[in-house]
C-alpha cells in the first residue's frame, strides 16, 4: 500500500514538470479551464437563463457534448478488442494510451451533464443509498451507473497495469484480464445505455427509433479511433514513444468499416423518414431542410454530410495509406460525427416541440465559454495522464530507481538508456 | 500559487449568491420519507422562508390525496373562446414566477378543418376572441396514468399519487429537465432562473407538492390545483372560465360531471398513440 501511495506521489510529481513548451501547453489549458470555470460561476448564480435552452429545447450543447464523448470512451475497446481477441501485437502497449482517453472523455462527459443540472447543489440525490435511484426504471439512472461504473473499471485497469510496470513485476492476469473482458461489453453499453435515454422517449419521434442505438455504436466506432490514431500520433512526436505505422493502420481497417456502417444507417434512416413523409417528418426536415423558415441546423448537418461523405470516400481508397490523408480523413470525421451526435442529433428531437412550435436553439457566449473549458479540463486531464504514463512505460520511471530527471533538459527523451531489468 | 489565486478569480461571480439554500434544505429527505414530525418542522421551515421573502406569512400544508376520488379534467372544444383567462387564473393562483412569466396552460389557435398541432398559433393576439374560421385547444398537464415524465426520473422527485396528479418535490428535483423532453404534452416548466413575484400578488394559500413558490432551477407544472381541489374547491382555471368549456370531477363517482361527459360525449384523446392514458379529455358539444 505504501509502496502504492509512492507511486502515485512520483507520478504527481511528474505531472508538473516538463519542457518550457509543456508548461505553455499546460499554461493554456489552465487558463481556458477558467475562463470555464468563471463561466460557470455565474451560470450557478443567475441559473441556466444564461444559456440558450428554453422550455421548448430543454437540452443545447451540454448535452450534445455528453453524447459525442460518451463514444469517444467506449471507443477505447476498439484497441482493446483487438489486442485481447485477436492477439494483435502491434497495438498491445498502446491499449492504455486508448484506455487513458476513455478516462479523460468520461470526466468531461460527468463535467457536461453536471453543468446541466439546475440544482448541482443536489447532486446526491443520485448517490445509491442516500439518494433516492429511480434504478432500473429511469435511463438515467442506468447512465450513472454505466459510466461511472466504466470509469472505475478504466482506472484500476490503467493503474494496475502501469504499477506493474513500475515494480518491474508482470501483470496477474486475474487482476485484470477479467476486467478487460468486463470492459468491453460495458464499453458497448455506455453507448448503448446513452442512445436509450433518447430512443425511450415516445413522445419524441425523432429520437424514438429502433437505429438510434446502432447508429450511436457505428459512429462511436468511427470518431473514437480517429482521436486516437490522432493522439498517438502527437504522443510519438512529443515523446519519442514509439508508435508503429502499422498500429495506425490497423485502427484506419476499423475506422473504414465503421464509417461505411455509419453512413449505411443514416441513409435508411433518411429514407424512413422523407419516403413515408408522415408527420414525424417534421424534425428530420427541420434538420435538413428548415421548417417554417426556420433553418439555423441546416448548414451545420451538410458541413457534417459533406465531412463525413468526404471522410468515407478517403478512408476508402488506397490514398489513406499515407498518413497525411489518414489524418485529414480523421479530423473530418471527428468533426463531422461531433456535429451529427451533437446538436444535429439533440436540437432537432426538441424542434418542433410537442406542441408544434418551432423554437430555436443557439448557445450563447457564456455557454460556449463553459463548454471550451470541459474540453481543456479533458485535453489537461489526457496530458497529464500521460505525462505519467509514458516515462512508466519506457521504464525511465520505475520502483527500484530512484528517478532524478534533469527538467531542463526535454525530458520526455530517454533520461537514461537503461530501462527495464 | 498563482493558478490558486486564477481559479479564486474565476469564481468571483459566486459572490452575487444569495439563499441559494440552506443546510435543512440541502439536507431535507425525500418527501416520502419524511415523518410527520418532520413534515412539520419543513412546512414551517417553507413558511418562514416565504415570509422572509414576501413579507407574508403563508399557510403552507401537506395536502394529501383524499381516499376514492380519481381527479379527471373534460374540456369543451366545441365552446372555448381561447380568451386566454384560464392561463393568468393560473398564474394568480400557483405563484409562478412573473418575470420571466411561466404558464401552465398553452392556448392554441387551431384553423377548422385539422388536429395538426403544427398548424396552430400558439402567440395569437387580436382585439377579440372567438375568430372565424378557428377553433381553440388549451393544453395542460394531462395527468397520464402511464407517465413517461415520472418514469424517466432519475431520482424520482416526480410520481402520480392516489388521486391521479403527478407531483412534483420541488425540494428533491435537481433540474436535468428528463422529464421535460419526456412529456408528449410539453406540460413541464423549468425555472431557468430565481423566479421573480411580486409581493403583493402572493397567494399565501398554498401547499407543498402545490403552488408554493418554487426556486430556482428546478421543475413545475400543473397539478390540478391541488391546494384547491384537495380541499374541495375547483381548479383555478376552471372558476375563472366564462363559456364553461372547463369540468372537473371525481371519475370513480358514477354521479359526476366527468363521468357523464366520458360515457355520453363525443371525447377525443391527443396523441391517443403515444399510450400515456391521460386524464385529460377534450369534448364536443352534439
Amino acid at each position: 500500500m505504501k509502496g502504492f501511495l509512492v507511486f502515485l506521489g512520483r507520478s504527481a510529481r511528474l505531472a508538473f514538470h516538463g519542457d518550457w513548451r509543456y508548461y505553455l501547453w499546460i499554461g493554456c489549458l489552465l487558463a481556458l479551464c477558467f475562463v470555464g470555470l468563471n463561466a460557470y460561476a455565474r451560470q450557478f448564480v443567475h441559473g441556466l437563463i444564461v444559456t440558450g435552452m428554453t422550455d421548448q429545447v430543454s437540452w443545447g450543447v451540454y448535452i450534445s457534448n455528453f453524447t459525442f464523448l460518451v463514444g469517444v470512451a467506449a471507443a477505447a475497446v476498439m484497441l482493446v478488442i483487438p489486442v485481447y481477441i485477436y492477439k494483435n501485437e502491434e497495438l498491445h502497449d498502446l491499449v492504455i494510451f486508448g484506455e487513458l482517453l476513455a478516462i479523460a472523455a468520461i470526466l468531461m462527459c460527468l463535467a457536461f451533464v453536471t453543468v446541466d443540472l439546475g440544482r448541482p447543489d443536489r447532486f446526491w440525490h443520485l448517490i445509491p443509498g442516500i439518494g433516492k435511484f429511480n434504478w432500473p426504471v429511469s435511463m438515467l439512472s442506468w447512465d450513472v451507473i454505466v459510466l461511472n461504473g466504466y470509469l472505475i473499471l478504466n482506472l484500476h485497469i490503467c493503474g494496475y497495469l502501469l504499477y506493474c510496470r513500475y515494480q518491474n513485476k508482470k501483470p496477474s492476469n486475474w487482476l485484470y484480464l477479467p476486467f478487460v473482458f468486463l470492459g468491453i461489453l460495458w464499453a458497448i453499453s455506455i453507448h448503448t445505455v446513452t442512445a436509450f435515454l433518447y430512443v425511450g422517449l415516445g413522445g419524441r419521434p425523432f429520437w424514438n427509433s429502433a437505429i438510434v442505438g446502432p447508429r450511436f455504436i457505428a459512429s462511436a466506432f468511427t470518431s473514437g479511433p480517429a482521436l486516437i490514431i490522432l493522439a498517438l500520433q502527437i504522443i510519438r512526436r512529443v515523446t519519442e514513444y514509439p508508435v508503429a505505422n502499422r498500429a495506425l493502420f490497423t485502427l484506419r481497417r476499423v475506422i473504414q468499416v465503421a464509417m461505411l456502417i455509419n453512413v449505411f444507417l443514416l441513409l435508411n434512416e433518411v429514407f424512413k423518414e422523407f419516403y413515408t413523409g408522415n408527420l414525424h417528418v417534421a424534425s428530420a426536415k427541420y434538420l435538413y431542410f428548415g421548417l417554417h423558415g426556420k433553418a439555423s441546423l441546416v448548414p451545420w448537418i451538410w458541413t457534417a454530410v459533406a465531412l463525413n461523405l468526404t471522410a468515407m470516400v478517403i478512408l476508402v481508397l488506397p490514398l489513406s495509406q499515407s498518413l497525411k490523408w489518414l489524418d485529414l480523413a480523421c479530423v473530418f470525421a471527428i468533426v463531422g460525427i461531433w456535429i451529427e451526435k451533437g446538436m444535429g442529433l439533440v436540437v432537432p428531437g426538441f424542434v418542433p416541440s410537442p406542441l408544434g412550435e418551432v423554437v430555436e436553439y443557439t448557445p450563447t457566449l457564456n455557454e460556449t465559454f463553459i463548454c471550451l473549458g470541459i474540453w481543456a479540463f479533458g485535453l489537461l486531464c489526457y496530458t497529464i495522464f500521460l505525462r505519467m504514463a509514458v516515462p512508466i512505460l519506457q521504464g525511465r520511471l520505475h520502483a527500484d530507481v530512484a528517478v532524478e530527471v534533469n527538467y531542463r533538459q526535454k525530458i520526455e527523451k530517454p533520461a537514461f538508456t537503461h530501462a527495464r531489468h | 500559487m498563482a493558478s490558486g489565486l486564477a481559479a479564486l478569480a474565476a469564481l468571483a461571480p459566486l459572490r452575487e449568491l444569495e439563499r441559494f439554500t440552506s443546510m435543512d434544505e440541502f439536507l431535507q429527505k425525500h418527501y416520502k420519507e419524511l415523518s410527520p414530525d418532520e413534515m412539520s418542522k419543513v412546512l414551517a421551515r417553507i413558511e418562514d422562508e416565504v415570509e422572509q421573502a414576501y413579507g407574508q406569512r403563508p399557510h403552507v400544508r401537506d395536502l394529501k390525496p383524499m381516499n376514492g376520488v380519481e381527479f379527471v379534467y373534460a374540456l369543451n372544444l366545441t365552446r372555448c373562446v381561447g380568451c386566454r383567462k384560464c392561463v393568468h387564473a393560473c398564474v394568480a393562483e400557483n405563484n409562478q414566477s412573473r418575470t420571466p412569466e411561466i404558464q401552465y396552460i398553452r392556448v392554441i389557435k387551431m384553423p377548422n378543418g385539422t388536429f395538426d398541432l403544427e398548424r396552430g398559433d400558439h402567440s395569437y393576439e387580436p382585439e377579440t376572441v372567438p375568430e372565424k374560421g378557428f377553433y381553440y385547444m388549451p393544453v395542460q398537464c394531462h395527468q397520464c396514468r402511464n407517465p413517461p415524465c415520472v418514469r424517466v426520473c432519475p431520482v424520482q422527485a416526480t410520481w402520480q399519487e392516489p388521486d391521479g396528479i403527478t407531483v412534483i418535490d420541488y425540494n428533491w428535483c435537481i433540474g436535468c429537465r428528463y422529464c421535460e423532453a419526456a412529456c408528449p404534452y410539453w406540460a413541464r416548466r423549468f425555472n431557468f432562473t430565481k423566479p421573480s413575484l411580486p409581493k403583493e400578488q402572493l397567494n399565501p394559500n398554498m401547499a407543498y407538492l402545490g403552488n408554493r413558490p418554487r426556486k430556482q432551477g428546478v421543475v413545475e407544472k400543473c397539478h390540478f390545483c391541488l391546494q384547491r381541489t384537495r380541499a374541495g374547491r375547483y381548479p383555478a382555471c376552471l372558476e375563472v372560465c366564462p363559456t364553461g368549456s372547463r369540468k372537473f370531477g371525481n371519475i370513480l363517482d358514477p354521479q359526476s360531471e366527468v363521468a357523464y361527459i366520458l360515457k355520453n360525449k363525443r371525447v377525443f384523446i391527443l396523441k391517443e398513440e403515444v399510450g400515456t392514458l391521460p386524464r385529460f379529455f377534450y369534448y364536443f358539444d352534439v
